[in-house]
Order: C-alpha cells, then structure tokens, then sequence
C-alpha cells in the first residue's frame, strides 16, 4: 500500500462555518440588505427613541402653561401634533415601540424553542410522539393565532404575559411542524445510521447531527414567525387587548388616534402604521433574504 | 444528400449560460441507419448534454453556442422552435434514463402513446392511431388492451414502464433515436431483456441510435461503435471490438482496466484522481494530471484529433506511445488468502426479518470466520442490506441468533456494550449520505474516536491523521467539509471513520454503487489490502457479481430473502448450481463475453 | 450531466410550503372501508373527531383557566348576590365535566346558549353576521384566488424575467404587511386624507343584504384580497416552477407536444394539486384576518361579533364563534383533500 496520501484534487477548503456561509450569502443579496436596514431604522427607532423624546409616554403637551388640546396639527411644542388627549404624538411615537418588538420577540422565541425541540423529538422518534404530533397538527392549525389568542383574553384578560404565552403556544406547532417536516428527510440519511450504529447518545443525534443540518429552513420559518407575530401583537394591540392606556404603544395608539384621520391631524396613525409596516416588511425582506440564499447554498452544494 | 448519414454532429459546443464555459465542445461524430453508436463516459463528461443537443434541447442554464446537428441530412439547430417541435417525436425521438419520472403521473399510458402520434399528425382517425399504439406495444412485448392503456405510470414496474417510453419513442417511425441510459436502475435480467429488445428494433426499422451510458459492458454488448468522452470532450471514437481491447487514449485504456470482470483475473486498477468540472478545466489535455503517459506538450496544449486507423480516431499527443503498450499484459489479479481459522467471527443461524408486516428474510444462516471476506450478492429487493443491518444493530425487527464471536448480540446497536459497537463497524452505500454536511472531516473521525478511546485533543488529531493516511487521503483534509471532496475521496472518509474504531468485522453496504467505474475500481482495491493487512473479517454487500473474485473467498447469493446458494468464489462464479444464479451470470453484461462474442 | 442544472427535492424550504399532507392518505390493512367513499367517510370522522378535540381546547381555554371567572366579568366590587346569579347562569356551580357535557350537547342540538351581553340566543346574535361575513369572504376569494393562481402561473412561466422579479417583490411586500396597516392605510389613501373615494366605515343597517352599498364593501374586501392573493401566489408559482423543471415536462418537450399541450395538459394538472391545501389554509386564514377588516370597518360580519364578545367577555358567543371558525377550517381542508385525491390519479387508484 503506498503510505503517501493522494494529492487532493478537489478545490481548497473555504473554512467557513455552514452558518457563517448562510449569513454572507444572506448578505450579499440586495433585498436582504434593504430588508436589514429597514429593521435597523424601526429597532433603533424603539430602542433609542426614549431618549430623545421631548415629552413622557403620558405627559400632555403645555404651551405657556396651557393644556395643548387633542389633535391639534404639528406645531413648534409639538412636532407632530398632538393625540386624542392632547400629548406629544412624536413622544408617544418614539415610547412606543418597545412593547411591540419585546412582545413579538418574546413569544417567537419562546415558540421556536418548544417547537424545535417537539418537532425534533417528534422525527426522530417516529412513534407515539409523532403519531400524536400529526393527529394535532388540524386542532392547532383549526384556529389563526390571533382568533386563539382573542379566546384566552376573552377569559383571562387583556394581560401582558397572556400575549406572550398565546402568541408563543400558537407559534410553537407551526414551527414544530416546519421541523418535523425537514427533519423526517434528515433522519432518514445514512450518517444518522452511523451515529446510532457507534452508540452516539440521542440527544447528540438530535442536536448534533439532525439540527445543524435543518437550521436554513429553520432560520428563514422563525423569520417568517416572527413577523406574523409582529402582526398578531399589533394586531390585538390596535383591537384593545394588548397594553392598555395610557401606555405609549404603537398598536394601541392607532386605535386612540384613529377620529384624527377625520379631524385632519393624521400623523398620530400614520407615524406608527408606517413604522410597524416597514417593521414587518424589513423581516420578511430578511427572511426571504435567508431562503435564497439557503436555496443557493444548496445548488452550489449540488454541483459537486 | 443522400451519402450523408442519418445523424451527423458537428464541433458541438455547450455552454453554462452567460458564463462562457463549456460544459462540452468539439463533439463530432456520425451514426449511420440501423447503426448504434455507444456513447460512454462517467458522471459529468457532458455524455446527456451531448444527447440532448441531438434533439436541439438543452437543460435550464445552458445553450447550444456552435456546433452542428444534421439529421438526414437537416440541421436541427438552424429550425425554428415550431419546426424543431415538428421534427421531435418524429424524426428524432428520446428514451429518457428514469421513466419513472418522465412519464406523466397524472395521464394515462394510452393518452400519453396517443398525444405522440396525434400531435404529429400520424393517422387520419382514432383506429388508426390505435393500430399503431398496439403494433407499437407489441414490439416490445406489452399488451396493448384497454386495460392496459388505461393504467397510469405508477401501475406498472419498472421494466414496464421503460418498455413504454420505448414504444412511444418507437411509435413515430423515427430516423434517429437517442437513449439515455435507459436500463440505469432496472434489475440484470430485466436489462437484459429492454437491451435485445432496443437491438431489434434499430435493426428493424433501421433506425440510427445514439447510446448514451457509463456501463461499458452494456455498450460492448450493444454498440458496434463506440466514443468515449471525458469531461466534455470526445477522446477516442471507434469500433467497440478495437477500442475496449487497445484503446489509444490513456483514459480509454484505464477505464477498461477499471472494470471487474467475472473471471476475476485481473487485478481492478482505479484512476487517481477525478475528472475536472466545467470551468476548472486545466490547459493542455485535460486528462494530463491523471495520466501516466503525459509528457510537457500534453499540459500546454490540447491534443487534435489523430485517426489511428479507418473510423478510430483519438485526441491523444501520445497515442503511437499507448498503442505500443497495447499488448502489454494487464497486471494479474494477486490471489486472495486462504483462510485457516475454523471458529465464526459472526455467525446467523435462522435469521426471518420483517420491516413492518412484510417478512423481507427466511431462515438465513451466514457465518463470516475472522479475515475472511464474504460476498452477500443479490438483486436489490433481494433482503441483503436488512441482512447486514441486522448484523450492525440497525435493524431490530428480526428473529433468530446473531453471534458475534460465540456470544449472542442482542438486536439493536444502543443496547449492546460498547466494545461490540467498536468492534462490528458498518460502511455506507453512499458517501453522499452518509458523511454529515455540516461536519468538519476531523468531527466526523473524531466522533468514534472521543466514544470508544479516552485521547486528548492531539492524540485524537494524530490518531485522525493515522487513519486518513490508511485510505490515502492526508491530515489535509481535517479542516474540510463532505462537499469540499470528490465521491470517491468521501467513501474514503467514511472507510476511516469505520477502521478508526479498529474493528474486527467491517460490513460494506454496496460501497461503490454511487460510484463511477474508475473510482469503485480503487475503493474495491483499498478494501481488499486493507482486509490482507489488518486482518478484517470483511462482509462485502454487493449486487455486482462482477467484483467478487476480487475481494471475496466466499459468496453467499439472495433472492427474495432467501439465501439461494452459497460457496468458494470459484465455484460459484464458474459452476453454479443454482438456476437463479446461473440466470444472473448470464444476464449480467460482461465486457470478456462481448469482446469474445465479437471475435 | 444530471445534478449540474436541475434541482432536486431538497429539505423544504418555502416556510408556506404544501408540506405533508396532513393526513396519512396510504392505504392501510384492514380498513373496512374501501376506495373513495371509504375514504371520505374516514376524513369526515376525522374532522368530527378533530372539531371534538376543538371544542375541549376552546372549552379548557374559556372555563378551565385559573381564576374566577364571575368574578372577573363583573369585577372586583362585584355583590356576592350577583356573582353567584352569574355563576348559576353560566353552570359555574357545577362540575366542570358536567359544565362541559352541557356545552357540547346544546352545541349539537343548535342551542348555544344565552348571550350575556345581549341576553338573547347565541344563534341569533350571530346567525345573521354569518350571512354578511360569509358575502365578503366568498367575495375575496373569488376574486384573489383566480387572481393568484394566474399570476403565479405566469409568473413560473417567465421566471427569472422582469414580471416575476415583480411579482416576487411586490407579493412579499403585501404578505409581510398586518391587516390593520393595510385597512388603516387605505382609509388614509382613499378615505380621508389623501383621496376621499370610498367610505371609511360601513353602516349597514340589521336585515338589509350586504350588498346594498356596494361602494362600502370595496376597501374591507381589498384587504381581504390582499392579505390572501400573496400567499397563494407564491405557493403557485413554486409548484409550477418543480413542475416545469421536471423530467416529463422535459419529455413531453422532447416529444415534440406544443408548449400548448405541454402547459396545460402536463404542467398545470400536476401543478395545481399542491395548492388546494394552501388555498384551504388561507380561506381559513381569512376567518382570522375577517376579524381585524371587521373591526377597522365596522362591518356587522360575526369577526366585529367576536371582537364585541371579546371585549364584553360574553362567553357563549366567544365560544360559538371559535368553534364555527375551527369548523371552517376543518370542512375547507376536507375539500381540499378531495380536490387533491381527484386530480392524483397515484392518490386516487391507492386508495383502491
């Protein structure tokens, strides 16, 4: 036997981490970029606005010592206006944000979680478990988030932490099922045999082997939850039953300010529609973003 | 024109759409009516490609940049969409590589044979194109009732299905047909019989047939000339009687000596290295790097066509050097050991094993004594990969005694200790699937490593390096991921990450199916040494009768779960006793028997 | 060269995907109900037996939760007299199984129980908000699903060109955008502030159709069709692309059949099967999105109904109308089932 290796004929190694392949090739595509600073402006918007808020969540606008009343049009005190109960709508604007973007974040992760680790356990174990999971995938699916959601503050109220575990359980089998279905194919392949046939420990399998290989459709399924959660929160929030005045909320002053569209002084809608619709775009531009290049990694995975 | 030949290719170039690069150029070749050309060549040597251009198509991405492609005489390429879609079908018409897939799930057989009549306007009336569909079916050997035609694709086999599109092929009277590998996954015998029946039909209706295919002992068996092409180039052209027998291309030659042949008399001999992909073409001859004839013109420029004789042409600088070496005898097969010990390494006795209800094994016995090879051969369906996973533990829906070393093993991998999970080591059908994608080499070797060996971080890495170098890859290749290798080089990992663990029973699961001739031929190669050197008990899962003389002294032959007879290789291969068996030698396309059938 | 240019099945990516079906369509031993009618008369005691399962989960999340839920209704100040008259009303002084058999024996026999806000039947609070909910919807869906299946057609055919890239961005815009942005930014574009087209509020008076002022229905219907046109777009157009890149579409051009035939006889039957399901979910899904259109445009449809209930906790309507939403969901997916195993004829002969 010749001892010496053979000369490699394949191309040099590119020593980059399957992830760190996914978010360079993410990057390098011009929607991906839009959508990212998108997310950067509304982020930082919510993040940073607090300090640069010339009035509190809940303080009226005074002129000389004089009330401002509601939707008065933008002056020199009020950039932007003023609101229904005539505050800063630029103050309760740059408060405002907050609620929304921890809400949503929040009950996604809280959903991918649970839903990775049900949806895991479930394709691997192809039993009891995944019998169950299958059979309630249609009671779950049966009803939208937000409809789920409305049943539970309907009971309980409209509490903070309920929007965050009826947001996050109704995200947690829509993931799961995004799992299972890209881990079944997954666990089917040889190098899982290989790993059970040397006696790896499961949970090794589970997070070793089979979970590195699904975080592409994965990451762009968490993406895509997050911002229909976005939406769902918001959502309840303009309804009423999500944080409840005064707090300074997006969703909720939408509601408030909404006869302002009729007495001719808009901007207390349109300042925080605008805001979580780029919010919601600047995600999903994101999230397509991680699906093509997912999908490109896979093609170029395939030429060789 | 009437000299001209039915199908004439000219200087054909494929290009990756706007990247320039060619995925196949300078393609020229001629097939005269009622002729079948062979052409072969392993995966990504643009043999489809060329195919498809034939019928002025090309896949997603590419195009047709120069070239001609005359049929009777008409250059295909030079029509208009309408009429090339006039001409195809009809004059030149396509067997596809899997039926399964080209055929319309969602149509009927009937309607699918009908649209390729009646789009090209055959027959005045319904009856009339029935008539056809029947004689169409009939000549290759289906039914044509109603029953029949009103089945969809998936109600029929395999072999049926392939018998279809060649009836649909065939049902337009055309002058040229180009067949992509159209036996690729039907069993031997089923081969066999879609072969004699292709032979006819050309020779009947005269029909020029291009025969696409990797298998060179199919296209001995079928061709009269054969091209092989070799990353995107036509290498040599010729008679297939000349060409297989002494070859004037260096790759040619190399190829035919890849081959395993029944008789086992030779020793397999791989080609290093693997073919270039489009746009990482060296200059020079492309097969330079590979070759051991190569001198320093063959790395600056890229050989002409030479003609060696009448109709064999070659693109090799050296050629007169290779012709020479023609005679030279082939390096003789080294004979196998005999195997002394008497006591079973693994033996299994009355083995029935069921996936799910359906009972797939029946009362197996198979005994593997310490460093010796068996080979466990079969058609696939035939219960010899349950029968190696019961072995590994991978399979636990069984009855039955395993032994391992005379102490029974308990079913399953996670419930036997850990020595026998190190000593029993299993490698893959596919190195594809079986390395995980988003492992490092070094992680994949390393994981048996840290489960059976208490090593620190060096020791392992020293220990990863040890083994690569047994399967002849270096420590280079640590840092790498699966896809950064060749097929070949990723069976070598997974090779390594078996032999790591120092095993006393190594079980191959048709480790060189999802391999190209040229790469099995050295896979095989390595598996025989490494069995010689340290003394493995080997059990060689196979469906290719053809590779046994060279690795096993025994063979064990399955069908339908049952074992049908079992021996010495020799015994086995040259007198068997069973009538499957002998079924099986005689269906299986031989390079030997064809070049001695042609004289 | 196979696996140079074509795409093979991959992990699934399209997070919308069709995904698997949702029910294990093999045939099994032992069933004693064969062929198709076996088989729907299994997939409808599915969705009974998945409606049963509902309503447990409706009914665990309304009356089973921690708290007092008189108590929580009325408020904290609540007299002892009245909560207990409250209790009595919704059987809170019986065991919960017993409060559960009650619920679910009225549901089956029509009755649904008093409305507390309304102190009428459930049946009729919302019996006529059905009618108006059900007038928009079917008229969103018949308007975004021809739509979306067209232009995802069209789309796939010129994929790669300036039409598809487009539709591409413009879909995935559209389908990132909340319902209420879309409904609040149409009132703003069209109603009040910039143009002043169309009414931003919809009166329609109890006992008249839905379709007596066309022009108030116009904005609650585009939200509709945008919120749902994107989805199946997409989920068109990524199936029609499998299906033109496979190998009997290749063949079928290599047969020499009109781009015609090869289209429409063996591209789009494959194609469509795939969508049935998404479709299904998005009708489904327009029960959700119903319920934000309603509340921005005050339409009388049961989505307004729900949110009220909400708002007013009047259980027994809340709990009628989760589980009439569930129930759209189940008989949707059950005729999207049926659609598929119709137009697969793999589907249709296994079950045989």
């Amino acid at each position: 036997m010749t001892d010496q290796a053979l000369a490699l004929e394949s191309a040099p190694a590119r020593r980059h981490r399957p992830w760190l392949l996914l978010l360079a090739a993410t990057w390098h595509q011009t929607r991906a970029k839009i959508g990212l600073a998108l997310v950067a402006l509304v982020v930082g918007i919510a993040l940073v606005g607090p300090f640069f808020a010339p009035y509190g969540p809940d303080e009226s606008v005074q002129v000389d010592g004089v009330f401002a009343l509601p939707f008065e049009p933008p002056s020199d005190a009020a950039r932007f206006g003023t609101d229904e109960l005539g505050r800063d709508v630029w103050s309760r604007f740059l408060w405002g944000g907050r609620s929304v973007l921890a809400l949503s974040v929040l009950s996604t992760a809280l959903g991918a979680i649970l839903g990775i680790a049900f949806g895991l356990a479930a394709a691997y174990s192809r039993g009891l478990l995944d019998e169950i999971f299958m059979r309630t995938q249609d009671v779950v699916l049966a009803f939208p988030q937000l409809v789920f959601a409305l049943v539970l503050v309907a009971t309980v109220g409209p509490e903070t932490w309920l929007l965050v575990v009826a947001v996050g359980i109704t995200t947690m089998p829509r993931i799961a099922r995004v799992t299972r279905g890209a881990a079944v194919e997954v666990v089917e392949r040889d190098f899982v045999r290989a790993a059970e046939s040397i006696g790896v420990p499961q949970r090794k399998i589970l997070f070793g082997e089979i979970l590195p290989n699904i975080m592409s459709p994965l990451v762009v399924e968490v993406t895509l939850r997050l911002t229909f959660n976005i939406a769902v929160i918001a959502s309840l929030s303009f309804l009423g039953f999500g944080l409840q005045p005064p707090a300074a909320d997006w969703g909720l002053m939408i509601n408030e300010n909404r006869q302002g569209l009729v007495a001719g002084q808009p901007s207390g809608v349109v300042l925080p529609v605008v805001a979580i619709g780029l919010l919601t775009i600047g995600t999903s531009l994101v999230g397509d973003g991680f699906l093509r290049a997912a999908i490109g990694i896979e093609r170029g995975g395939r030429r060789e | 024109m009437t000299s001209a030949s039915a199908l004439e290719v000219e200087r054909l170039r494929v290009e990756l759409e706007g990247e320039g690069i060619d995925i196949v150029d300078e393609v020229s070749f001629h097939v005269d009516a009622g002729e079948v050309l062979g052409l072969v060549g392993e995966s990504g040597s643009g043999k489809t490609t060329v195919g498809l251009a034939v019928l002025g198509h090309t896949r997603r991405g590419a195009r047709v940049t120069s070239g001609d492609v005359r049929i009777e005489g008409r250059s295909i390429l030079a029509l208009d969409r309408l009429e090339r879609q006039g001409l195809r079908g009809k004059l030149v018409s396509y067997v596809p590589q899997d039926p399964a897939a080209a055929l319309n799930p969602a149509l009927r057989i009937g309607k699918q044979l009908d649209e390729t009549l009646s789009e090209h306007g055959f027959g005045a009336s319904g009856e009339e194109r029935r008539a056809r569909i029947t004689e169409a079916l009939g000549e290759v050997l289906l039914p044509s009732d109603d029953a029949f035609l009103r089945r969809y694709p998936h109600q029929l086999s395999g072999g049926q299905q392939q018998r279809v599109a060649l009836a649909m092929a065939f049902a337009n009277r055309p002058r040229v047909i180009v067949l992509d590998e159209p036996t690729t996954g039907l069993d031997v015998t089923t081969q066999a019989h879609v072969l004699v029946t292709v032979q006819e039909l050309c020779r009947a209706h005269g029909v020029a047939a291009l025969y696409v295919s990797h298998d060179l002992a199919v296209v001995a068996t079928l061709c009269l000339q054969v091209a092989v092409m070799y990353a995107g180039r036509i290498v040599e052209i010729g008679p297939t009687s000349l060409l297989f027998r002494g070859s004037a291309h260096p790759y040619a030659r190399r190829l035919v000596e890849a081959i395993p042949e029944l008789s086992g008399a030779h020793a397999l001999v791989g080609i290093p290295g693997s073919a270039p992909r489009p746009g990482n073409r060296p200059q020079g001859c492309f097969f330079a790097p590979r070759c051991s004839y190569a001198v320093e013109r063959c790395r600056v420029e890229f050989p002409p066509v030479a003609r060696v004789s009448q109709d064999h042409e070659v693109r090799c600088w050296e050629h007169d050097h290779v012709l020479a070496d023609a005679l030279a005898a082939r390096t003789a097969a080294v004979p196998l050991p005999e195997i002394k010990a008497h006591d079973a390494l693994v033996a299994i006795r009355g083995l029935d094993a069921s996936h799910g209800a359906r009972q797939v094994l029946f009362g197996v016995d198979v005994v593997v004594r310490p460093q010796e090879c068996v080979a466990l051969v079969g058609e696939s369906g035939s219960g010899k990969t349950t029968l190696a996973r019961c072995i590994a533990g991978l399979h636990t829906n069984y009855e039955g005694e395993i032994t391992f070393r005379g102490r029974p093993l308990r079913a399953g991998a996670r419930r036997r200790d850990r020595e026998t999970r190190r000593e029993i080591q299993y490698v893959f059908q596919s190195p594809y699937t079986s390395l995980n994608p988003r492992k490092t080499i070094g992680q994949i070797i390393g994981q048996p490593i840290s489960l059976f060996y208490d090593m620190g971080g060096r020791e392992m890495r020293a220990r990863a390096v040890e083994v690569l170098e047994t399967v002849q890859l270096g420590g280079s290749v640590l840092e790498r991921y699966p896809h950064h290798l060749s097929g070949g080089e990723r069976q070598r990992v997974a090779i390594a990450r078996a032999l790591v663990a120092n095993p006393q029973l190594l079980i191959c699961d048709e480790v060189t199916s999802a391999l190209d001739v040229s790469v099995q031929a050295a896979i095989v190669d390595l598996l025989a040494e490494l069995q010689r050197e340290l003394g493995l008990g080997l059990l060689f899962v196979t469906h290719n009768l053809a590779l046994i003389r060279t690795i096993a002294q025994e063979v064990v032959v399955m069908s339908d779960g049952r074992i049908v007879e079992r021996g010495a290789s020799d015994a086995v291969l040259f007198a068997p006793q069973a009538e499957y068996t002998m079924r099986l030698l005689s269906d299986t396309p031989s390079l030997e028997a064809a070049l001695a059938a042609s004289g | 060269m196979p696996g140079l240019l074509v795409e093979g099945p991959g992990p699934p990516l399209l997070a919308e995907g069709p995904g698997p079906p949702l029910v294990d369509l093999r045939p099994r031993r032992g069933r004693i109900l064969k062929g198709i009618p076996g088989f729907i008369v299994r997939r409808v005691l599915l969705g009974v037996l998945t409606l049963f399962v509902c309503s447990l989960v409706i009914f665990a999340a309304t009356q089973a939760l921690p708290g007092d839920t008189a108590r929580s209704i009325l408020g904290r100040g609540a007299q002892p007299e009245a909560l207990a008259e409250l209790r009595k009303q919704l059987g809170l002084d019986q065991s919960v199984f017993q409060q559960y058999l009650d619920w679910i024996t009225g549901v089956l026999t029509g009755d649904l129980g008093t409305s507390l806000a309304a102190g009428l039947p459930v049946s009729e609070v919302i019996g006529e908000r059905i009618g108006y909910s059900a007038f928009l919807m079917l008229l969103a869906a018949s308007i975004s699903i021809p739509l979306a299946v067209f232009i995802g057609a069209v789309s796939a055919r010129r994929r790669d060109g300036p039409f598809d890239h487009t539709v591409s961005v413009v879909s995935l815009t559209l389908a990132a955008l909340p319902e209420f942005v879309v409904g609040i930014g149409l009132v703003i574009l069209l109603s009040t502030t910039v143009f002043h087209v169309f009414p931003a509020v919809t009166v329609i008076e109890p006992g008249t159709p839905p379709w007596s002022h066309p022009e108030e229905l116009v904005l609650p219907t585009l939200v509709l069709v945008i919120a749902v046109t994107p989805y199946v777009t997409r989920i068109m157009r990524a199936s029609m692309v499998e299906i033109l890149e496979s190998d009997y579409v290749e063949m079928a051009r290599l047969k020499g059949l009109s781009e015609r035939l090869v289209l429409w006889r063996h591209a789009v039957p494959n194609g469509v099967a795939p969508t049935f399901q998404v479709i299904a979910i998005n009708l489904a899904y327009l029960a959700g999105g119903i319920v934000v259109v309603e509340a921005i445009f005050n339409y009388p449809g049961i989505g307004l109904g729900f949110v009220d209930a909400v708002r007013s906790r009047d259980m027994p309507v809340v709990q009628a109308l989760a589980l009439l939403i569930a129930a759209l969901y189940v008989i949707l997916n059950l005729l999207a089932d049926l659609a598929t195993i119709l137009v697969s004829p793999r589907l249709r002969t296994s079950l045989k």
